[in-house]
């Protein structure tokens, strides 16, 4: 059962360095946010799956957590930030 | 950890990395920004709610559990808001959305 975890880390690893390069190449700003926000998805299950592989998980769920909701208000006081044509479109 | 648990999260698991992996290609490949919306907001809150709930399995009946399901709760509901308030702020912003290789523009 630690082989398969370890299989599927690498597996997601390889997931969360596909959307980089969006957030490098987007055209627009909006792009670089939406890839930003998949890399954090990646994020959150890749602290569980290294919770679990140490035994130690009480501790990385709560991190977890604290990163899924940083996550979201992050875009969200992005979406915010961006309301003016002249910031979004440097 | 009985024989049943094992496979329930094997399967789970595995679906919601292949459904994760899709969605990194996704907002690869997909040619509009309102396109790459649907490979985040759907197709990722789909991976990440069925890789959770195989961890859920995995730990059992316990305290970890419920703090999984609170997690893909959170999940179910926030991702798809910020994929939806990123959408409408570029829709407000005035990006036009794409109409096919100019062989169908209506």
């Amino acid at each position: 059962m630690d082989t398969f975890f370890l299989v599927i880390a690498f597996i997601l690893c390889l997931a969360l360095l596909i959307p980089f390069y969006r957030v490098y190449k987007g055209p627009t700003v909006f792009d670089r946010l939406l890839g930003a926000a998949a890399v954090g998805t990646k994020t959150i299950t890749l602290i569980l799956l290294f919770g679990i592989m140490y035994e130690y998980l009480d501790m990385f769920i709560d991190i977890s957590l604290g990163y899924a909701i940083l996550n979201f208000i992050g875009v969200i006081a992005m979406a915010k930030y961006f309301r003016s044509k002249e910031r979004a479109s440097k | 950890m009985s024989m049943l648990q094992n496979i329930v999260t094997i399967v789970l698991v595995i679906g919601g990395t292949f459904f994760m992996l899709v969605g990194s290609i996704g907002i690869n490949r997909l040619p509009d920004f309102y396109t790459r919306t649907h490979a985040s907001g759907k197709v990722d809150t789909l991976g990440i709610i069925m890789f959770l709930s195989g961890l859920a399995v995995h730990q059992g009946f316990s305290l970890n559990a419920a703090k999984l399901l609170l997690i893909i709760a959170f999940m179910a509901f926030t991702s798809p808001v910020a994929s939806h308030a990123l959408s409408r702020r570029a829709l407000l912003f005035g990006m036009k959305p794409w109409y096919g290789h100019g062989k169908d523009k209506s």
